[in-house]
């Protein structure tokens, strides 16, 4: 056999390994997305799992009746909208202190911070469950942002790309007379946007997803997530072995990010590679 | 003042107050969040508090007892048994097929990125959602895992999830799947960064693909693999979400790692101070993880 045939051989044999890993990977949301309009009445069985007769969309309308989907999203949306918020505007400020000021204390505080990375907030579900508790803020959507309204990891993203900034054109900015809100807006900001927005790409994946936090300070449908109302919807007396309804839920939770995630793949991945530790 | 002394004395670097007040938003977070907890948890672990029990509900000190309490319990270790299997199981797996999944993809032929995409989706799926999914899969008699397995020649039991002997490793095989394809965009770009030049002169040397991995991939991929281990590991004392869907940590405990025994203990068991002696077992594990990972990174920094 020649080299020529043997290296062809090679690549057809490592493209079609790729084409069946990359399929049994896919086939979890695959089989999700197909079942999720197949018809009721035409009920799993062996070699029957995928296609039906026809495409409905009762399975949707059902799972949205017998959950408060609605109710869901909007807790969601709230919580991850409210630490997106808060967090753009905590990491910029303590990213442009640790990039700008020279200060007392800078160095402590900054070793202070790195605990929040060293511990992850789910080994502290037990303590911190009670200062929720004793707030009062159990069972609100806030009590389920709150943790997460400061970031240590993005305050340390935004320092090194503050950092990045050439320190010329911040000198030029403080002899124009800049204020330091002015210095942040108009020069350590602009340079800055892309940092932000795959932090921000991030925080939305890893707060709509999020399930054990919830789980333990929320307690009724006014603060549940949609990652909490899946896992009751899937427990409900009723639903059983429902699998084209159980699918329809899923996707319904999916749906949004997975969307978004089909449009903006390179930055979603992009992202995740910069946000390694949470 | 003249303005370059202005610039030289680097006034406009320094101010009394606002950098702490720029700060003080994070710094309150991870005060009552991070530093709080951790100190309350080892506090509250010399007490015992059952608040479901009325003589309990007050906390009395009671020293060590608590730790001595899991030296001795017979499912605290087998929790531990269990974190060990499914952290040595997934770890490992997941980093191998990570960087396999990367060689696959980093080549240029049409519809790789289709590729790319079938395995890293499973990183932005919720990991509820994703399980909710997998508990068709592992359906008996007529879920896709069992036919999978069926069509390779598997005859064996067939209730993954309720099978104590397979109720593990089914959530392992969930996190393997979920984890491989973020585990794999590092070594993407670690791949991707790797500087051409070496590999051309391993070819003048007519060394061969297996080779040129094991002599210059690899080595030169070495950080890449010590800061995906992290990761990989400490996700994996973490993420259990998918067990609340797929076993409860059952049947009988066989599923139960350290995270959700925590969670038992505390929200089912309703005991506060053996909760807290896990909390302050796992935060150890945790510090020692990123304590060993930074050792790790600065002596290959040398």
């Amino acid at each position: 056999m020649g080299m020529k045939t043997r290296k062809k051989l090679t690549n057809w044999f490592l493209n079609l390994l790729t084409a069946l890993v990359g399929l049994a990977w896919a086939s979890v949301i695959i089989w999700g997305f197909v079942v999720s309009f197949r018809p009721e009445s035409e009920p799993l069985g062996r070699g029957d799992v995928w296609f039906g007769h026809s495409v409905t969309f009762a399975n949707y309308l059902k799972a949205w009746s017998l959950a408060p989907f609605g109710v869901y999203y909007r807790n969601t949306i709230v919580i991850v909208g409210m630490i997106l918020a808060a967090q753009m505007v905590t990491i910029t400020l303590a990213g442009f202190a640790f990039a700008h000021y020279k200060f007392w204390g800078k160095r402590g505080i900054f070793f202070f911070l790195l605990l929040q990375l060293m511990i992850p907030a789910a080994a502290l579900l037990v303590p911190n469950f009670s200062t929720i508790r004793h707030l009062g803020l159990f069972d609100t959507v806030f009590a389920v942002a709150l943790p997460y309204l400061g970031s240590a990891f993005g305050t340390f993203l935004m320092r090194q790309a503050f950092l990045e900034v050439p320190s010329d054109l911040v000198d030029a900015g403080i002899i124009d007379g800049c204020s330091w809100w002015q210095l942040l807006r108009h020069i350590y900001l602009p340079p800055s946007i892309p940092t932000l927005v795959a932090f921000a790409l991030s925080s939305i994946t890893w707060h709509w997803n999020e399930f054990l936090w919830p789980l333990v300070v929320t307690l009724t449908n006014r603060s549940r997530p949609l990652t909490i109302g899946l896992v009751r919807f899937t427990q409900l007396g009723e639903i059983g072995a429902r699998w084209p309804l159980l699918a329809a839920a899923t996707i319904t939770v999916i749906a949004p990010l997975f969307l978004a995630f089909l449009l903006f793949q390179r930055q979603f991945m992009q992202s995740f590679l910069h946000s390694g530790l949470k | 003042m003249s303005i370059s002394t202005k610039v030289l004395s680097g006034s406009g670097r320094k101010n009394p107050i606002l950098p702490y007040l720029l700060v003080l938003p994070t710094m309150i977070i991870v005060l009552m969040f991070t530093a709080w907890p951790t100190l309350s948890s080892l506090y509250m672990s010399f007490f015992r508090q059952y608040l479901n029990i009325a003589k309990f509900r007050h906390p009395t000190f009671v020293g060590l007892r608590n730790y001595k309490e899991l030296l001795t319990d017979s499912t605290f270790h087998q929790v531990l048994w269990n974190t060990l299997i499914y952290v040595v199981g997934t770890v490992p797996t997941s980093i191998v097929l990570a960087f396999l999944f990367a060689l696959l993809v980093n080549r240029a032929v049409k519809g790789i990125g289709l590729a790319r995409l079938s395995f890293f989706y499973p990183t932005i799926l919720p990991m509820v959602s994703a399980a909710t999914i997998w508990m068709f899969f592992f359906t008996p008699d007529y879920g896709l895992f069992n036919s999978a397995l069926r069509t390779i020649g598997y005859r064996g039991p067939q209730n993954w999830t309720g099978n104590p002997h397979l109720a593990l490793l089914a959530v392992m095989i969930v996190a393997v799947w979920k984890n491989a394809g973020y585990l794999m965009i590092f070594y993407l770009a670690g791949l991707q960064g790797l500087p051409t030049s070496v590999f051309e002169a391993a070819d003048i040397d007519g060394a061969g693909w297996w080779k040129k991995l094991w002599a210059i991939t690899f080595p030169l991929l070495r950080r890449t693999t010590l800061f995906v281990s992290t990761i990989a590991i400490i996700d994996a004392f973490q993420v259990i979400d998918h067990i609340f869907v797929l076993t409860q940590g059952g049947p009988s405990g066989s599923s139960t790692v350290l995270l959700y025994y925590l969670w038992q203990v505390r929200f089912e068991d309703q005991n506060v101070g053996l909760s807290s002696a896990l909390t302050v077992v796992l935060i150890i594990i945790m510090l020692s993880i990123t304590i060993a990972n930074f050792l790790l990174s600065e002596r290959e920094g040398e």
